[in-house]
């Protein structure tokens, strides 16, 4: 009976706890969706720290956007689109609604870009999510800016055929991925660009985690591809690179895909990793005084997220670009819809579809840089991508290419296919822009 | 030839591991009939406490001779698994001693839950870096004989070497002391041992503490090839395919296991997976145990199971 | 007091094999089904649906699937994620490939699906036993695992493998909102517990509980165990395959094939264990206590007023939920069914003691 007594009590108080709590309402809700527990947590962590630590920044240093401070709260996914659906779903109401979700996630990104059109949120995936998307007319709400996988997979190529005297003909690349969607997303880029430059596309899918690749790397070493595209993310990066190293494959002709390069993927393998290539959005690897600024403001009143150590790091950069990126979308839908007050996420969509931040206004945010001038339009959510290959001497990235833009010949036929493919399947009229 | 050779190798290399990993499973299902589904955490955990330790004791006592830390984490380490056993079987084996078998592996099950939370709540969720000095670069054999040469791990080799000698000093501790007498004659008959007098609650803090040993040895060899991280405690999801093929209370069993799921496995991925569009190795290993499991249903070396009806 | 059948006497064979032979019982469960049907859709929040009625629902389904397998047939399995992703792509081939399909129909066709698939694997059962067989049933979960992922003809030639469902609807019908989603839900369990639990009370369940209990000496009473067993693995797959196309239809939306991982399996595992082996109401306690856990445990360190960074909330989670676990199996072994049961034996005799 004590028993029972006991276990109905429980059951009551979870019941009660199940209310959400309300938000303030003078200030702009930014929920983030981060995973720092998991196979990608080494990844994560960083990222969701950049994205916290700048937003942070911006209070302290600025008083928030026009004087409406960011309010922020983080939910863990473990990269589970699950757990990632519930965290939408808790969060997308809150305050005045969500400025945006940047689920750091592929596979959360599927399954929540369907409920952004019912819900009206925008669905910010720099550098990863559905390729396709950077066409505004038909995914109205998702914004993969600054680059996605095939331009990341184009600028690996035009940076190979550089190497190779400006012909990939006869040469034999294979792309060694996280076979999840993740991984798959270069695949058809690729397989075009095979057909049209006349390499031979080798592909080895690797089954998650990713711990296991002895088999993989064995294979390269027997099928000698020239060079090995590295489509992979948390732990599956260094246990890769290891392998490599231990099967005696040359790791300057790895490149790695922008989340498959950072600090904390190579440092402890040290001088085995000397040649490792990997790509970067915009130039994610330098430092400008937006890092001198998050010191200054957050890091020295002992306000920052993460340790002191970690800024500046390639993954924690790129999470305070993710998040300037958010942030300047909320001060442009506020030009459009009233200054000095907190917006719709709908409204905010309006700002991701209106960003235009030329080099000055970078260089005042701290960003110059890091970043070169972003401008989006209704059909063009993608704004303009830039990459750069950098590579590791065996303690730190050192730039070695000059900047990058995908060729867009193959990209943009690919695009409007999958895209109208896309609004075939979901019956969606794309808008006109 | 050369690379069939070259894969062979690799195989029985890294079967040796999954056989490292697959002895924590059987020593302790010997000794106290418990799967335990908790060995990858406990794998993990093991390898975060000697990462960690490694990392810290140099900051905490002022010195930078790396092989001293390790050996101070080591013992570290091994402290912290010690611990882990004793609260393991004070709190939830004590507990459950009667149970049927499905309960028993649902408490392991929520104790690797346990665990695996702990681990990381101590130690942290990012990768660690264990450096025991293990050679990274790989070594080329019999360039003569066949084109390319032939590809050796070294730090594998060393692993396997390793794995072999815990075989051998756990299979002499077993046979020469009075402790291994004992361990013995538990895994033989709880009550039996019990009725002469062998205290059931130590013998599984032994046990279990073995196997936390076991489990520290398998996380140090894989967190210096892998790196330590969460996904390290899957690798037990590879040593299960290990454990039935070679019977679930046989010690050359799991070894015998462990070589051939490693070698079936890189062959079947390397020979096999380019047909399928690759990735194969994680089933086919299961598939291979099955198969087995179908000739002989309690695994090559295991004891018969009988029903009393 | 309350509980008491003075009175109540059956004058047929019906009325004494009926599901619920007491009128308390009968009336209880009237009313449970009236909130469910009928005060839930008016009161809950959409988050409360979204977040976890639905969820309840379809792992409720899933787990009196398992049930059915582990607690009366005693098979151990750790495949459940496995077929219920058999079941989830089956279903979306159906209504993606057939123009028009009715949405059951599709649902049904999963289970059709999951079920070929489950006696396929349930095979070996024949031949091997206890954990032997549990860790051989992570064959089917990790080939399912890399057959969905690698054959496009699965997810209908989708590039990156990820699949999605939109516009459920039937005979004209829309299932649009959670409400709509929710009572869709709830019927399909009904229905299916209904079936599950007299198919347990009839001659087959009993064949199966007296495999589990003592499989030589069911045989050599004449119970034929490859029909025991293969029926088992044959009903519990379809039950799980409905509830696999039901968690992708209408609790994901979209989905790819890490959702259907063996975590799934393990968490319908601990559902079967915690909610009570052997018992239809216990997979739905079960499934309660698994689907609020992590959100209570996600609300305490607010209500509590703790800032906690998330990867220690989410440690925390994992310690506490291993922890309740062992606790629980301590407790009670036999889950929360029993518990039940035992309150409703002690509510017969409420307030005498005896």
């Amino acid at each position: 009976m004590k028993k029972l007594k006991a276990i109905a009590l429980c059951a009551a108080a979870a019941a009660s706890t199940l209310v959400a709590a309300p938000a303030l309402a003078q200030e702009q809700f930014v929920p983030l969706l981060v995973y720092r527990t998991g196979q990608f947590a080494p990844l994560g962590i960083p990222w969701a720290d950049g994205k916290q630590d700048y937003l942070k920044l911006v209070n302290a240093r600025d008083g928030g956007v026009n004087g409406v401070k960011l309010s922020f709260e983080e939910c863990e996914t473990a990269y589970d689109a699950a757990k990632g659906v519930e965290c939408y779903e808790r969060l997308k109401s809150k305050g005045t609604g969500a400025s945006g979700f940047d689920p750091q996630s592929t596979g959360i990104t599927f399954a929540v870009t369907d409920k952004a059109y019912a819900d009206k949120v925008a669905i910010e995936t720099p550098g990863y999510g559905l390729s396709q998307s950077v066409d505004g007319t038909v995914f109205q709400w998702n914004f993969p800016l600054l680059g996605t996988y095939w331009t990341a997979a184009d600028v690996m190529l035009q940076d190979i055929a550089k190497k190779e005297k400006g012909s990939l003909k006869g040469k034999k690349i294979a792309l060694v991925y996280h076979d999840s969607p993740y991984g798959k997303e270069p695949i058809p880029l690729l397989q075009k660009r095979a057909a049209a430059d006349g390499f031979e596309l080798a592909l080895f899918p690797v089954t998650p985690p990713g711990v296991e690749q002895k088999s993989t790397w064995l294979q390269i070493r027997q099928q000698k591809p020239d060079y090995v595209l590295f489509w992979s993310a948390g732990v599956m990066t260094p246990a890769g690179i290891r392998e490599a190293q231990a099967s005696g494959y040359p790791r300057d002709k790895i490149y790695g895909i922008w989340w498959a390069g950072s600090d904390h993927d190579v440092k402890d393998i040290g001088a085995g990793a000397t040649g490792y290539n990997t790509i970067t959005i915009h130039n994610s690897a330098a430092r400008d005084r937006v890092h001198d600024d998050l010191r200054k403001f957050v890091y020295d009143k002992g306000q920052g997220t993460g340790a002191a150590t970690g800024v500046g790091t390639l993954a924690h950069t790129r999470g305070m670009m993710i998040a300037m990126l958010q942030v300047e979308a909320i001060r442009a839908a506020q030009e459009q819809y009233g200054k000095g007050k907190p917006l719709t996420s709908e409204q905010v969509r309006w700002g991701f579809e209106n960003l235009d931040l030329t080099a000055d206004k970078l260089k005042a945010l701290g960003f110059g840089e890091v970043m070169r001038p972003v401008k989006t339009s209704c059909a063009n959510h993608l704004g303009t991508d830039w990459a750069r290959i950098v590579q590791w001497d065996g303690s730190k990235w050192n730039i070695k290419s000059d900047w990058y833009q995908a060729d867009k010949t193959h990209i943009d036929p690919l695009v409007k296919e999958l895209s109208a493919k896309y609004a075939k399947d979901k019956n969606i009229t794309p808008r006109s822009c | 030839m050369g690379f069939l050779l070259e894969t062979l190798f690799g195989g029985l290399m890294v079967g040796m591991l999954y056989a490292l990993v697959a002895l924590g499973f059987v020593l302790i299902y010997k000794a106290s009939g418990v799967f335990n589904f908790a060995q990858g955490a406990m794998v993990l955990f093991a390898a975060l406490a000697m990462a960690r330790f490694a990392e810290w004791i140099p900051q905490w006592l002022g010195f930078d001779n790396q092989i001293l830390a390790n050996v101070l984490a080591f013992l570290a380490a091994t402290a912290c698994m010690v611990a882990v056993a004793w609260l393991v079987e004070r709190l939830a084996l004590r507990k459950l001693v009667n149970q049927p078998g499905i309960t028993l592996l649902m408490a392991t099950l929520g104790i690797s839950y346990f665990i695996d939370g702990a681990g990381q709540l101590l130690f942290g969720s990012a990768a660690y870096k264990i450096d025991v000095g293990m050679p990274k670069d790989p070594m080329i054999v019999f360039e003569k004989t066949f084109d390319g040469g032939l590809l050796l791990s070294k730090e594998d080799l060393y692993s396997a070497v390793i794995a072999a000698l815990l075989v051998a000093t756990l299979t002499l501790f077993f046979q020469k002391t009075r402790t291994g007498r004992a361990l013995r004659a538990v895994a033989d008959d709880h009550q039996a041992a019990q009725s002469i007098g062998i205290p059931l609650s130590r013998i599984w803090v032994v046990v279990w503490s073995i196997g936390g040993i076991v489990a520290l040895v398998a996380g140090i060899i894989w967190g210096s090839k892998l790196g330590v991280q969460f996904s390290i405690s899957l690798v037990a999801l590879k040593a299960f395919p290990v454990v039935i093929l070679g019977g679930l209370t046989s010690v050359p069993g799991a070894i015998v296991g462990g070589l051939l799921i490693g070698v079936g496995e890189k062959l079947s991925e390397i020979y096999l997976g380019p047909y399928v569009g690759g990735g194969i190795e994680n089933w086919f290993a299961y598939v291979l145990a099955l198969a087995f499991l179908l000739i002989r249903p309690q695994g090559l070396f295991g004891d018969k199971i009988i029903d009393r009806v | 007091m309350f509980y008491r059948e003075n009175g109540q006497f059956k004058s047929s064979y019906r009325a004494d094999v009926a599901l619920f032979p007491i009128a308390q019982d009968r009336w209880a469960m009237a009313g449970l089904l009236a909130l469910a049907f009928i005060a839930v859709p008016s009161l809950a929040s959409d988050y409360l649906f979204r977040a976890v009625l639905i969820p309840f629902l379809i792992l409720a389904l899933a787990a009196i699937g398992l049930n059915i397998l582990v607690g009366y047939c005693g098979q151990i399995s750790l495949g459940t994620g496995a077929f219920m992703a058999v079941g989830a792509y089956a279903a979306y081939n159906l209504q993606v490939r057939v123009e028009g399909m009715p949405l059951l129909l599709s649902l049904i066709g999963g289970g059709l699906a999951a079920t070929v698939c489950g006696v396929l694997f349930g095979i070996p059962s024949l031949r091997i036993r206890g954990l032997y067989l549990a860790v051989a049933t992570l064959a089917a979960q990790f080939f399912i695992d890399w057959f969905t992922n690698r054959v496009p003809w699965v997810t209908n030639g989708s590039s990156s493998g990820s699949v999605s469902i939109s516009g459920l609807q039937m005979l004209g019908y829309r299932f649009d909102t959670p409400v709509q989603k929710y009572l869709l839900c709830l019927s399909i369990v009904a229905v299916f517990a209904l079936l599950a639990k007299n198919l347990v009370r009839g001659a087959i369940g009993r064949e199966w509980m007296a495999m589990r209990d003592m499989d030589v000496a069911a045989s050599v009473i004449g119970i034929r165990p490859v029909h025991a067993k293969l029926t088992a693995f044959a009903v519990s797959s379809f039950i799980v395959g409905v509830a696999g196309a039901l968690w992708g239809f209408v609790h994901l939306g979209s989905w790819e094939p890490a959702a259907f991982g063996i975590d799934k399996s393990f968490q319908l595992l601990f559902m079967v264990i915690i909610g009570g082996l052997g018992s239809i109401a216990g997979s739905f306690f079960g499934a309660a206590f698994i689907v609020l856990l992590p959100l209570v445990l996600n609300y305490v360190p607010h209500w509590l007023g703790l800032s906690l960074s998330t990867a220690t909330a989410s440690q925390l989670e994992h310690m506490v939920f291993g922890a309740l676990i062992v606790f629980f199996l301590i407790v009670e072994p036999h889950g929360l069914a029993k518990l039940w049961s035992t309150a409703r034996q002690k509510l017969r005799l409420w307030p005498f003691p005896y």
